[in-house]
């Protein structure tokens, strides 16, 4: 008891994951989602988009995204099943599983960007 | 006036049910609820009611109260589901009713609408609600000078009156009882953003345990029913972004303490 949690540690990587869905998945969702494809704006080529994501700081931004999301998503869904299913002594291994799932997708995301 | 006209403006007031929570462990050990008509009247609030069934129906009506204008505290008390102050809800707010008053949610029932506060009074002592200051001015040094920007940074914290609707509305607390709580962890808030208090660390110890703030997963219904806008849930969120913080500069920086 009365012990400082470790929770910041997820809590942070929640904040940034939320944040930073908010700012640029909307954008990118009417984009790639609804503007291209209803040929509201002028699609990009294959090969426009290839040179773009040739450059290795352009992954890493994609790389930021995508698993800083997953965190948020991890820390959210824990905290579902905590809660709405009321498992408090499953606590542990929700957890693992939740943020498990956000690591091994970073993990995936930064091998496909790596090699892609 | 007449007999009859009497009569006649008494039929004429409208009127309400109360459905109230009744636990007596002396005389039954499950509660059960007793339905009371009361008068209708526009300036009438729940507490009304509650003394008017008290002084004219039923005298063994237990509930607290005591200063009726909302400073107290001690009127809280579930109204339809929903954590109110009695003297602070109007009857004609609930018509045509029946209004179901139960004793405040989450906690022990000690006699019809008396809950047990020693698990508040506990948590509230915990977390250290009073100036820590041990190099703090004499007397004859004078007073602490603070703008009024420093003083709105924490005075909204100051308003609590410990009435604890926050906790009987707060989905956490009732499945994790050891959780401090709302009013609490908003109360050491406003001791921690207050100039003349140097107890910031000493209460993070328990602020930022499993028991305090990362319980908390923002539902927001401490600040919906606070009756003195206090909102406990903006000062958790607040404290958070502070407790990290200072966490990962513990881990990054654990020579700069």
């Amino acid at each position: 008891m009365d012990k400082r949690s470790n929770e910041p540690f997820w809590w942070a990587l929640f904040g940034a994951g939320g944040v930073v869905a908010a700012l640029t998945v909307p954008v990118l969702l009417l984009l790639t989602g609804i503007a291209f494809p209803l040929g509201w704006l002028p699609a990009p080529t294959h090969d426009s988009l290839y040179a773009l994501f040739s450059h290795l700081l352009v992954r890493l931004a994609i790389l930021v995204i995508v698993s800083l999301s997953a965190f948020h998503w991890a820390h959210r869904f824990r905290f579902t099943l905590y809660d709405g299913l009321q498992i408090k002594h499953l606590n542990a291994p929700v957890a693992f599983i939740c943020y498990g799932s956000a690591i091994a997708f970073t993990v995936f995301a930064a091998v496909s960007l790596y090699t892609f | 006036m007449t007999e009859t006209d009497i009569n006649t403006t008494i039929e004429e007031v409208a009127t309400i049910e109360l459905e109230v929570f009744r636990y007596r462990p002396e005389k039954a050990s499950a509660p059960s609820f007793d339905t009371f008509t009361v008068p209708l009247h526009d300036e009438w609030v729940l507490l009304d009611a509650l003394n008017h069934i008290k002084d004219e129906i039923d005298g063994s009506l237990s509930y607290r109260w005591s200063c009726r204008m909302g400073v107290c505290g001690s009127c809280g008390m579930m109204a339809n589901g929903e954590a109110v102050l009695t003297c602070a809800a109007f009857l004609k707010d609930y018509a045509p009713g029946p209004i179901r008053i139960e004793p405040l949610a989450n906690f022990p029932v000690a006699r019809d609408l008396i809950v047990g506060m020693d698990d508040f009074m506990e948590k509230l002592n915990r977390v250290k609600p009073w100036v820590i200051n041990e190099n703090g001015k004499s007397v004859e040094e004078g007073e602490y000078l603070q703008t009024p920007e420093e003083l709105d940074d924490y005075v909204q914290y100051t308003m609590c009156i410990n009435c604890m609707l926050c906790y009987s509305a707060c989905p956490i607390y009732g499945m994790e009882p050891s959780f401090i709580g709302p009013a609490a962890l908003a109360l050491a808030q406003r001791y921690n953003l207050d100039l003349r208090d140097h107890g910031n660390e000493e209460r993070m110890d328990i602020l930022s345990s499993d028991e305090g703030i990362w319980q908390c997963t923002f539902v927001g219904e401490c600040s919906e029913v606070c009756p003195k806008h206090v909102d406990p849930a903006g000062a958790i969120q607040r404290y958070k972004v502070e407790a990290t913080n200072n966490w990962w500069k513990s881990k990054l920086m654990p020579w700069s303490n």
